[in-house]
């Protein structure tokens, strides 16, 4: 039998100061966990407020003005203060010093300043609700977000604060994989969730600035007036549009991408069987990060650009499919006769890539230009976007959770009620986004608060949907907090993998390792090795 | 020095600095100079290749990527590339904005029934009708 | 934990040698320096895109910064960027007074270069030659000419407050220094600072012909 170490990260030292001031990486990805989680927690109650506003035409309980606030809220809170920081700064934190053979990250005090950081911007964001909601979509477009009385600074200036703690997050990271891996561990030696990471990275340092910067002249031009972005006084609002997505494309990227590299962790262990195409998916990474610098301009084919740009923008926007289709089709080949144990990770990872595969190939549909122009700011937009994120990112984060719990608290969590939690999520999600699709199609608006009678039943489907999802989620809040305290104890390895955070104990000491680990195999190496399971089936 | 740290310590003499620092201020004498000479649209060019060649020295020496790692310079390098992505790319946009008044609407067929109660010509041809519409309503001046 | 006795006491746990904490660092201030050039380059896009919309006004308007102020500011940077590099060499080999000479140099000279600039922002504030909606001079022919204000103010602002900033860290080093915290192994903070102030001075030899010289 099993039992927990005496002494682990979590309880040495005790006290709500040694936690408040910490400097272990697994510590403050939790701190991330708590705090990202309650965003997550509100962002999703706006969202079922706005779907329960959407339940029919008219006014069903709001007014329009609180519907275009809560529907600015829901995405710039799920955006900024959830979906960017969620992967790489909690399971990154918490996962990549210890699958390097790390002691810790590069920089531990920098690493607690960016979760000091992330509270501050959030801060902003929360005091944003308060003194008058933001109305103008999470993307603050000029002239409006520059015209309308509701508090859009406190909300930029949250999201601007936000930028530096995800910058932070991106430096260390690949300092940390440069400079700290273990003796032996060579770049193609490296868990596929660390390359994720590695490439998340590069674009959060090299995209975020430009956000900064952007985000400052909206408030410049709010507050002084200079006109950079006034027409009238010779300015430019399209030019906003490229400063925005030039950061926020890329950012779509800093979603996905440590959602990938999850995703290749979990196929590969519950398929037991060695990843087919690690350089393929390694580099994939990468050309994922290069090419979303360059396609920036899809979001913007209705707004005015050039005719060339907008060919140019198309044009570039399909490359994003070749590695996205290298990845996958990776994946499906690791499974292929594979021995595959459909526990909750592995069920999320499975739900990753079929509703990825959805939301990717209808991203090909928008990503062309003809067609976008029909469906521009329709709904077939927003199922497209909640199809990558959620569908893609939320189902990786949430099966990396699943599969890094035991590591965290060394408790596994009730296996019958997860696969009950993610057959209601995996369902939810389809009723809520997939109606969405049709919606669009057939011309519904995004952003409307009232709509024609005729798109009622999708409508009404759509939030019969979102209560499925919501109640998804409430049963996995509970079997997660019950699990910390009367879960099975886990063991070091209860799946059965060979990455080295499995080496060590669960919950892992304060430094990580008793002793540093030396790279004798590589990380899916399951055709030569047969790793020894610490949790029997039940 | 202890810690065998000291191999990728690598002191330049201080001749290298006051040498390059020499350079700059006479590279910018240079850059000064020239300025008041009118080369019409090079003005720009010239300018930005004798600031380029001053930003060069500063990193190469004074910051020492001809000595560190190579790792740095790629980073560097690879930072002014996506700054230049990121300009071109827009520039593709703002610098052809103006094309979309160049198109003009024009009859899909040739020589549909309904043109004929408008057209200026009687036999007129494609080409001619797309002119002729253009020259009239739609050819206005570029709103930048 | 795993660390030898003899370690020297600047070296944190986690890293296993001198080398690789120094390294870490240097990586890590690079890719700092990156997100400066990022950040900086989305005003160089707006200055691109705003001078290729109204070339005449960027032109009509440059002749109004004056040259000998700009020209003065780049020495002064330049030498400012010599005597930091001389700073770095001078910890290398340990010599603490000729570092501290430097360090003070450097500060003093970033000091001379806000001054100028606050003449000469107090001239333009006192022609009107502002930004936006406080622009006032009526000196400049074409329409809006304040843009060119307005990319001025950005620019040259945001780097003014790069070399505010850059002081706030020199004059710590100049405390630390006295206070003897670096030494011929350790001075990773004095190497990070510099590479800092060279980068500040590199993105004025592109601001210094932009707005003064071709316009
Ligand atoms: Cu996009």
């Amino acid at each position: 039998m099993n039992e927990l170490p005496t002494k682990s990260y979590l309880n040495d030292p005790k006290g709500l100061k040694s936690w408040l001031l910490t400097l272990d990486h697994k510590r403050i990805g939790l701190l991330y966990l708590f705090s990202i989680m309650a965003a997550f927690a509100l962002g999703g109650i706006f969202a079922m407020l706005i779907r329960l506003e959407l339940l029919s035409p008219g006014k069903d309980f709001m007014e329009a003005d609180t519907y275009n606030q809560l529907f600015t809220l829901h995405g710039a809170i799920m955006i900024f203060l959830f979906i960017i920081p969620s992967i790489p700064a909690i399971l990154g934190n918490f996962a990549l010093p210890l699958m390097i053979g790390a002691k810790d990250v590069a920089f531990p005090r920098l690493n607690l300043a960016s979760w000091y950081i992330y509270i501050l911007g959030s801060a902003f964001a929360v005091y944003s609700m308060v003194a008058g909601a933001a109305d103008t979509g999470w993307t603050f477009y000029t002239p409006y977000s520059t015209e309308t009385t509701t508090s859009v600074i406190s909300m930029t200036l949250g999201a601007f604060i936000l930028g530096f703690s995800s910058i932070f997050t991106g430096l260390n990271f690949i300092v940390t994989i440069h400079k700290l891996r273990s003796p032996g561990m060579s770049w193609f030696k490296m868990p596929l969730f660390v390359w994720g990471l590695y490439a998340t990275a590069i674009i959060q340092v090299l995209a975020t600035p430009v956000l900064g910067i952007t985000l400052l002249l909206l408030i410049i031009e709010r507050v002084a007036g200079i006109g950079i972005f006034d027409p009238a006084m010779g300015g430019d609002p399209v030019l906003y549009q490229h400063f925005f997505w030039f950061y926020s494309h890329p950012a779509v990227y800093i979603m996905i991408l440590p959602g990938m590299g999850i995703i290749s962790e979990l196929i590969s262990v519950f398929s037991n069987k060695k990843i087919f195409g690690y350089k393929a998916i390694a580099f994939s990474s990468l050309g994922i990060a290069f090419v979303s610098f360059l396609v920036w301009g899809h979001h913007m084919f209705v707004s005015g650009q050039s005719e060339l740009a907008a060919m140019i923008f198309s044009f570039l926007t399909f490359f994003v499919g070749i590695p996205s289709g290298i990845k996958v089709f990776n994946w499906v080949t690791t499974m292929y006769r594979g021995s595959i144990s459909l526990k909750t990770p592995m069920l999320y990872a499975l739900s990753f890539l079929f509703l990825f595969t959805i939301g990717g190939l209808t991203g090909i549909f928008l990503g062309a230009l003809s067609v976008d122009v029909h469906l521009h700011d329709t709904y077939f937009i927003v199922a497209h976007f909640h199809y990558v994120m959620m569908g893609g990112t939320v189902m990786a984060f949430l099966g990396g959770v699943h599969y890094w719990w035991p590591k965290i608290w060394g408790r596994m969590y009730s296996e019958l009620w997860a696969r009950i939690s993610v057959a209601l999520i995996f369902v939810g999600f389809n009723v809520t986004f997939f109606s969405q699709f049709i919606l669009g199609s057939q011309g519904m608006p995004r952003r409307y608060y009232n709509y024609l009678d005729q798109y009622q039943p999708l409508h009404a489907f759509s939030t019969y949907g979102s209560w499925i999802l919501g109640l998804g989620f409430v049963i996995m809040a509970v079997y997660l907090v019950h699990s910390l305290f009367k879960g099975r104890v886990a063991g070091s390895n209860p799946w059965g993998a060979l990455t080295f955070e499995w080496t060590t104990a669960s919950p892992p000491p304060h430094e990580n390792f008793a002793t540093i680990p030396e790279t004798t195999h590589g990380p899916y190496d399951f055709d030569k090795i047969v790793p020894k399971r610490t949790l029997t089936e039940d | 020095m202890k810690n065998g740290s000291s191999h990728s310590h690598h002191i330049l003499p201080p001749r290298v600095y006051l040498g390059v620092g020499a350079a700059l201020l006479i590279l910018t004498a240079i850059t000064v100079a020239v300025s008041f000479f009118n080369f019409g649209p090079y003005n720009l060019l010239v300018a930005m290749l004798i600031a380029a060649g001053k930003a060069s020295l500063v990193a190469l020496f004074f910051m020492h990527l001809k000595y560190d790692n190579k790792l740095y310079m790629t980073i560097f390098v690879a930072s002014v590339v996506f700054l230049a992505v990121f300009i071109i790319l827009t520039m593709f946009d703002t610098l052809r904005r103006d094309d979309i008044y160049d198109i003009g609407a024009g009859p899909i067929r040739d020589r549909a029934v309904m043109y004929d109660s408008v057209a200026v010509d009687s036999t007129i041809t494609g080409a001619d009708s797309i002119e002729a519409v253009s020259d009239t309503t739609i050819n206005q001046s570029p709103g930048q | 934990m795993a660390q030898a006795t003899g370690q020297p006491h600047f070296l944190q746990h986690h890293f296993t040698d001198v080398e690789q904490q120094r390294e870490s660092a240097k990586l890590g201030m690079w890719i700092f320096l990156i997100t400066e050039v990022l950040l900086f380059g989305g005003l160089f896009c707006a200055y691109a895109i705003y001078r290729s919309w109204n070339p005449d006004i960027f032109h009509n308007a440059h002749v109004h910064l004056d040259i000998f102020a700009g020209t003065l500011n780049t020495v002064v940077l330049i030498t400012s960027s010599v005597t930091m590099a001389l700073a770095i060499r001078s910890m290398q080999l340990g010599n603490r007074p000729a570092t501290l000479k430097f360090l003070i140099t450097t500060l003093l000279l970033a000091a001379v270069f806000l001054v100028v600039k606050y003449f000469e922002y107090s001239h333009k504030i006192h022609l009107g030659q502002l930004p936006g909606k406080f622009y006032t001079f009526g000196g400049i022919e074409g329409t809006n000419p304040h843009i060119f204000f307005s990319v001025y103010f950005l620019m040259t602002g945001l780097h003014g407050f790069h070399v505010l900033a850059g002081m706030g860290v020199i004059t710590w080093l100049i405390v630390r220094t006295q206070r003897n915290a670096f030494s011929a192994e350790y001075y990773t903070p004095v190497e990070m600072t510099g590479l800092y102030w060279h980068l500040v001075d590199l993105i004025w030899i592109f601001l210094f012909p932009l707005f003064y010289l071709v316009g």
